[in-house]
């Protein structure tokens, strides 16, 4: 009965109305840890943007933050997540793989392997450099201590790590005993292990720990825009980082059953206009736009950026060997 | 002592099987389809993981802290108890009212005020530091942590227990020559103990799986600083979920024997012979 | 009996003497260990909270996620603490009233909520409830959201909170014995007449202060409901939840501002049991007078 009903009505209102019926939208976007602000100023701007299209529509959305890792757990457990904006690649492979509420080649579905910002690992260190760090050898320097949270739980510990992990194998002519030497030593200089990127600030920013934090660039500079945070710390970018690309998603399962699958397709294909590009570099993320990129350009430092799918044959390959229980991060802390 | 059943008063059946019904359903299922979930493991596997290096680190400090926390808790629970009960001076019902707080502040807000406290830059912290004392980040402030979170515990078991205690007892012990300390072993010692026990036992057992306030103060660090319910959480962001479930059952089954065992020393106090 | 008390107190006023100095000293200890552990991370708390005037302590409060986090919390705690007070007095009830086999297993049992890990109570409704768990794919089905919904966050609060109120009516139950009970029974009472008029008057402070542990306790609970609850702001995020998130902002003041509101409640609460712990005696002596 019902449905010969909602036939109905969608018969009627398709002779009647055409496109023009009013609806409400509730959106949930699932992302990791520092993208609150981004997505805070991105959320509005969306909203008028489908206002324009739609002016009968009241569309909300609705944030959730956390480890990326945890995000990505949650959305395999059921959470309701109409998109996901995650730290990396890997934790929607497993959305993917173990929810199946994702298409396998969702990478594809949308621009630049559906990633339409990036950011990259830089050194926040105390106001005027006391200890002197410029490079990641300075890292392993005598007395030095160094804030990154765990890469077992942080997406942004694992890009801490990755970059970490490609500077002692240049620096070393591409030996990996020497690479993993490099970061069990990088390692042993790190105190407090945060679960999350934005602990590790945190606990760098207000409990005053450690000389150097290995953050994200956008939350570096972040750190540097709140409380004054220009007044006691530098921004220092080391010789060598990595390209880190946060991608983005459809839940498709979810949006189909929410009725929300035209906006959200359209709520993550906007943030490739030059609106959301705007938003995006105002918020310190890497835009991928050239022209809004050419704008900020002097906003980003320009450094040798290596990439997961070059330089470590893609997270399907990277996360096994570095992460997995018995990896490279395992090692570091258990004597062989 | 053992208690006849008796006939005149009704409700056995019906307060036993209402008990059973609501525990089944709020915490005996949901707790099986956590071992079915870590039965989908062999012994060996299961065998292989908690004996893993990281997770034996895990579970000597998680224990080893849970069980120093419940020590001080034992010795200043008892402290407050007895000046609470046997005294009256300014401010004592405040601090009885005050004692449960603990339970009503979220952990991670305890977690979150215990850091800015003995962090090394902290209002006490600094002070350790210039001692060359480190507390935050270190076993020393997990047990802190630890303390703090399960201080209600104790006091809150051995209080009512000591009221009931006529004060004429110890008096009397006095007078008839009993030094203070003889009063305390011979006379509120062996009434305290099981209350004591009970106490205790609710406070280890609560650190052992005390999770928000521990993860801010206590560093996190594999193999020294990261105890067992940060690594549950740590094997479940990996989506090994019966790695961790197999963590957990392990943690359950170590829990419910202590807890097990301690109801029956109690039982074994309440009834010599 | 009475012979002894009066030698006990004839010559009692010489101990009282010599315990002057140490009853000094051990309220000093005790106002000590109070300042020390419970009152300076209490302090830490509010202080901050209020380090931007009360202005700022408003504002924090009256945002519209801190009052949809209020609601949610509120609403928690009015589901769990119920359940978890029939539940405490039917099991106190048995467990005190009768002896049976396998006592010690049931009290065990009572209690384990306590020693469950916050982070296994959460995730064992996760297994049952969530997409790939026990019930998942007909919940599904049904479009029946437990976790990450209100349904699982009030679960996971009443699981924490199972033992309270039992925890404190079965040793008060036990030490009542069932004399009088009996004695209703005999004058002819109904089961039910017997529990209004002789068991609920008599265990009417235990079960307030059982109450008073599990609102407090509810109201509290971060790690299980963390599990659960997707962290969705406005939506599915507590008091506690909230408190985490506007920390994680860079916003400490409000942070603490919102950590001040659930311990004022509490303390609300607490000094609510005192007084009329203290109604309830004095009620008691006018009464014992007359």
């Amino acid at each position: 009965m019902s449905i010969r009903r909602y036939a109905l009505a969608a018969l009627a209102s398709a002779v009647f109305a055409g496109s023009a019926v009013a609806k409400d939208f509730t959106l949930l976007n699932v992302s990791y840890d520092p993208t609150r602000e981004l997505y805070q100023d991105y959320n509005a701007e969306f909203i008028n943007y489908w206002k324009k299209s739609h002016p009968g529509d009241t569309v909300k959305i609705n944030q959730s933050h956390g480890g990326s890792g945890k995000q990505g757990r949650s959305v395999i457990d059921g959470s309701p997540a109409d998109v996901v904006t995650l730290a990396l690649a890997g934790d929607i492979d497993e959305i993917a793989k173990l929810g199946k509420t994702i298409p396998a080649d969702w990478q594809t579905k949308l621009p630049d392997a559906s990633t339409p910002y990036t950011s990259t690992i830089v050194f926040l260190v105390r106001k005027g450099n006391p200890k002197g760090i410029h490079d990641w050898a300075d890292l392993i320097k005598d007395g030095v201590s160094v804030i990154t949270p765990n890469p077992k739980t942080s997406g942004g510990a694992r890009w801490n790590f990755l970059a970490a992990y490609g500077y002692g194998l240049k620096s070393n002519g591409g030996d990996e005993a020497k690479a993993k030497e490099y970061i069990g030593k990088l390692f042993k200089h790190v105190p407090v292990l945060d679960t999350g990127a934005r602990g590790s600030t945190i606990t760098f920013v207000n409990n005053g720990q450690g000389d150097v934090l290995l953050a994200w660039e956008n939350e570096a500079f972040l750190a540097l825009k709140e409380n004054g945070g220009a007044d006691k710390f530098d921004i220092v970018v080391p010789s060598l980082s990595i390209l880190a690309e946060p991608p983005v998603a459809v839940v498709e399962k979810n949006a189909e059953k929410h009725g929300t699958a035209e906006i959200a397709t359209e709520y993550l294909k906007h943030l490739y206009s030059k609106e959301g590009q705007e938003i995006a570099a105002k918020n310190f993320y890497r835009p991928r736009d050239t022209e809004v990129a050419a704008k900020y350009e002097k906003q980003f430092p320009k450094l040798n950026l290596l990439t997961i799918d070059k330089d470590f044959g893609g997270w399907k390959s990277a996360q096994p060997k570095f992460f997995d229980d018995g990896g490279v991060f395992d090692q570091i802390y258990i004597p062989q | 002592m053992s208690r006849r059943i008796s006939p005149v008063i009704p409700g056995f059946g019906l307060t036993l099987g209402y008990t059973l019904v609501y525990l089944s359903l709020i915490v005996l299922i949901p707790l099986a389809v956590m071992f079915i979930h870590a039965s989908q493991l062999s012994a060996v596997q299961f065998w292989n993981i908690v004996t893993a290096p990281r997770v034996l680190a895990a579970l000597k400090l998680s224990f080893g802290t849970a069980f120093c926390a419940a020590i001080i808790n034992g010795i200043i629970g008892t402290l407050l108890a007895w000046v609470l009960v046997r005294y009256t001076f300014p401010g004592r019902k405040i601090i009885d009212a005050m004692i449960d707080l603990p339970f009503a502040l979220p952990t991670a807000v305890a977690g979150i005020a215990l850091t800015a406290l003995y962090a090394p830059n902290g209002f006490i912290g600094q002070f350790a530091a210039d001692l060359g004392i480190k507390i935050a980040y270190t076993p020393f402030g997990i047990t802190l942590a630890l303390t703090f979170v399960t201080l209600p515990f104790v006091v809150r078991t051995v209080q009512p227990v000591l009221a009931d205690i006529p004060r004429e007892v110890e008096e009397a012990a006095a007078c008839l020559g009993a030094k203070p300390l003889q009063v305390f072993r011979y006379i509120l010692a062996p009434a305290l103990l099981p209350a004591w026990l009970t106490g205790f036992a609710l406070a280890f057992a609560r650190g052992v799986g005390e999770y928000g306030s521990v993860i801010f103060i206590a560093g996190n660090m594999p193999m020294k600083t990261e105890i067992l319910p940060l690594l549950i959480m740590v094997k479940l962001d990996q989506y090994d979920y019966t790695g961790a479930t197999a963590i957990g059952v392990m943690m359950l089954l170590v829990s419910f024997v202590l807890l097990l065992l301690i109801n029956l020393l109690q039982r074994r106090i309440e009834t010599p012979n | 009996m009475s012979d002894s008390s009066l030698i006990a107190a004839s010559s009692a006023n010489a101990a009282r003497r010599g315990s002057a100095v140490s009853r000094r000293i051990l309220i000093g200890l005790g106002w000590l260990v109070f300042a020390f552990f419970l009152l300076l991370p209490l302090v830490v708390v509010i202080g901050q909270g209020l380090s931007n005037g009360l202005g700022g302590f408003f504002a924090a409060i009256l945002e519209p996620d801190a009052l949809s986090a209020l609601k949610l919390t509120v609403f928690a705690v009015l589901i769990s603490v119920p359940l978890n007070v029939v539940f405490g007095v039917a099991a106190a009830w048995c467990v005190s009233k009768y002896s049976f086999r396998g006592k010690a297993i049931l009290v065990t049992l009572i209690d384990l909520p306590f020693s469950v890990s916050p982070v296994i109570a959460g995730l064992i409704y996760v297994l049952m409830f969530g997409a790939r768990g026990v019930f998942g794919p007909w919940l599904q089905d049904h479009d029946i959201q437990i976790v990450f919904a209100l349904p699982g966050i009030v679960l996971a609060t009443i699981f924490v909170t199972v033992p309270f109120v039992a925890r404190e009516l079965i040793p008060l139950m036990q030490e009542q014995g069932t004399q009088e009970e009996e004695a209703a029974r005999l004058l002819g009472a109904n089961g039910w007449q017997m529990f209004w008029h002789v068991t609920v008057p008599n265990i009417k402070w235990g079960l307030i202060y059982g109450v008073v542990l599990c609102t407090a306790r509810a109201m509290g609970e971060f790690g299980a409901v963390s599990v659960v609850s997707g962290h969705i702001r406005g939506v599915t995020n507590t008091l506690p939840l909230h408190v985490e998130i506007l920390y994680n902002e860079y916003n400490h003041v409000a942070a603490f501002a919102v950590a001040s509101l659930l311990l004022i409640l509490a303390l609300f609460i607490l000094l609510l049991k005192q007084w009329s712990e203290a109604r309830i005696s004095r009620l008691r002596k006018n009464a014992a007078e007359e």
